[in-house]
């Protein structure tokens, strides 16, 4: 086990990092009249293991999409990395390090385990049509992905099941998959929307032990989960979002005793929002 | 009964220049709806592009056939970059309706009266085809395939529609076979997920849609060559149903199924077509089941239940892999 590595910031929503990989200011989505997601200022540390944790609603899907480039935002700017993202398609902040994946696991149910892999590497010489058919020209790269895909899948103990297809494998192996493949793209930040949801207890250990491993070998993730004990166990930094706002930050330990956070969970002030009274 | 002319009739025409043309059309159709998931209802109109873009310039323009075939391709390449542009990023239905209209409407345009001088019309558009007329080095004869003719025309178009159903055929292989197409079979299963590894899925399909209709195109391109006109009437919705059901025969995603499908397909159709010629000459069958006035529908209900059949009992076509129809694409 490693330990939690520290993140030094002041335990109040929006709060400057050290060394953030991941900025965003005045994050908005309008959907209409309603406002899904409306973020000030959030930064992610470099090299932690954030949460973002909040009620069903809460909008941390919709952020999730807004900072990976699967929705545009109504307004708002984001940095990753020191670049300026703000509107770069999803595709391409793959390209660039940024990976993500999904609440209802996506695998490519008719391709096999293995080339769900292979397809993740990215800048391969073999994807324009003009080189496809001649094997010649990227027989030796695609020797090179086959290799790091079957030492991911190995790791993340999928290889006896390399030739199946994904559409095959249980539910669980799916979430092992999808966390694996996201790998073949070389991020240097993961968000990981849900990755524990659905999942027994023993894989939950594992998956646990997965993300512990993403962070030890130097890249930062940003994950969404419900579970409390979760959070606790392998996050170092919280952040907290209800009706669309960040409502609170800070470690595991001071999110717990955060009385907003814990009125936004039990809903403690029924009928008002909490905001107003912040 | 002369089942002889039966046999050899339906073998010849399952290996006609037309089997090799909707070959092609379902080899591009395939790269469409088998390996990328592009739900393209309007392969007809690539098809009718290919034909008319070489007819009319070699017909009314004087150009050289060579300038002519590239002109066929390039108007191929500008209805997928046409059709693909509005609609790629949106979900899948609305190429499908996209598709369908435009087919449509370049079959009602090349049949309108205004501008008969320039598409033929309704008669079609011919003198187009010296070049190949000239260079057809089986002249005026005529061969013998068992019990069916065959004139030296129809010989030579044939077989450089099957040469270019082997060409095709074989680059579709190769490039599904590479990385490629696997970004292409990625996109056909779940294109966000191919998105967020970093693949612009856009432009992955809008070059799906090119190399498909350019191979639509190519069908065309043989299909008019063999009549020496374009006629309207051939690109029709039937034409795409037809390769539709070739693919599908034959086994989605494979790269032999549209091949051997389209051989199994025009086998089928004039098979049923010949056994009830002969059946309501020789009034083997009673008339009121079927006359010399009404076989021609009732091939098409014989020939759609066989093909039927062949669906039920072999969901996964010829070539098809069982395991993969067994699980739900989502």
């Amino acid at each position: 086990m490693t330990p939690a590595k520290q993140v030094i910031a002041d335990a109040i929503p929006g709060s400057k990092k050290q060394d953030p990989i991941l900025r965003v200011d005045g994050l908005r989505r309008e959907f209409g009249g309603l406002v899904a997601v409306d973020i000030a200022h959030l930064e992610v540390q470099r090299g932690a293991i954030t949460a973002l944790i909040g009620p069903n609603g809460a909008g941390k899907t919709t952020a999730f999409n807004l900072m990976s480039g699967f929705d545009t935002p109504t307004n708002g700017t984001s940095e990753f990395d020191g670049v300026d993202i703000t509107g770069v398609q999803g595709h391409e902040l793959a390209q660039r390090g940024m990976v993500r994946t999904f609440q209802l696991t996506r695998v490519l149910t008719r391709l096999t385990v293995l080339e769900n892999m292979m397809l993740g590497a990215v800048g391969q010489i073999g994807e324009k049509p003009w080189t496809s058919p001649f094997r010649f020209l990227w027989t030796k790269q695609e020797d090179e992905i086959r290799e790091r895909s079957e030492a991911l899948l190995k790791r993340f103990k999928l290889d006896h099941v390399a030739g199946e297809y994904a559409g095959n494998i249980s539910g669980g192996q799916r979430k092992l998959l999808e966390m694996a493949r996201a790998l073949m793209v070389e991020p240097r930040l993961v968000m990981l929307d849900e990755p524990m949801a659905g999942v027994n207890p023993a894989l939950k250990q594992s998956l646990l032990g997965h993300v512990k491993n993403l962070q030890s070998e130097g890249m930062s993730v940003l994950f969404i989960e419900h579970d409390m004990d979760m959070v606790h166990e392998i996050a170092d930094w919280v952040v907290v979002m209800a009706e669309g706002r960040l409502i609170a930050e800070g470690t595991p330990d001071q999110i717990s005793s955060n009385r907003a956070v814990v009125d936004a969970y039990l809903g403690e002030h029924q009928g008002t929002s909490f905001l107003e009274d912040a | 009964m002369n089942w002889e002319l039966i046999f050899s009739n339906a073998v010849y025409v399952a290996f006609s220049s037309s089997a090799a043309a909707y070959a092609l059309i379902a080899i591009g159709i395939n790269v469409h709806i088998g390996y990328t998931g592009l739900l393209n209802f309007g392969q007809a109109g690539f098809a009718a592009a290919g034909a008319y873009g070489m007819a009319i310039p070699l017909a009314t323009f004087g150009w050289h056939w060579t300038a002519a075939i590239g002109s066929s391709i390039f108007f191929a390449i500008l209805l997928a970059l046409l059709l693909g542009a509005p609609t790629l990023r949106l979900r899948s239905d609305y190429l499908a309706i996209v598709t369908i209209a435009a087919a449509e409407i370049i079959r009602i345009s090349m049949m309108s009266v205004r501008f008969t001088w320039l598409t033929g019309g309704t008669d079609g558009k011919k003198g187009f085809a010296d070049f190949l007329v000239d260079s057809n080095p089986f002249g005026d004869n005529r061969y013998q395939f068992f019990a069916q003719s065959v004139n030296g025309y129809s010989l030579y178009i044939t077989i450089i529609g099957w040469i270019l159903v082997a060409i095709f055929g074989s680059l579709v292989y190769f490039m599904m076979r590479g990385p490629w197409g696997r970004v292409l079979r990625g996109i056909r299963e779940d294109e966000t997920a191919v998105r967020s590894l970093g693949k612009s899925v856009t432009k992955f399909k809008m070059q799906s849609l090119v190399l498909g209709g350019v191979i639509g195109a190519v069908g065309g391109i043989i299909l008019a060559s063999e009549k020496q006109s374009a006629q309207p009437m051939e690109y029709g919705t039937t034409l795409t149903f037809f390769a539709f059901t070739i693919v599908i025969l034959g086994g989605l995603a494979t790269a032999r199924g549209p091949i051997i499908g389209a051989v199994i397909f025009w086998f089928i159709l004039q098979f049923v077509d010949n056994v009830l010629e002969q059946a309501t000459r020789n009034e083997v069958v009673p008339t009121w089941v079927v006359n010399g006035n009404n076989f021609g529908q009732v091939k098409f209900i014989l020939a759609g239940f066989a093909l039927a059949l062949l669906v039920v009992f072999r969901p996964q076509g010829i070539y098809g892999n069982k395991r993969e129809m067994s699980f739900d694409s989502r």
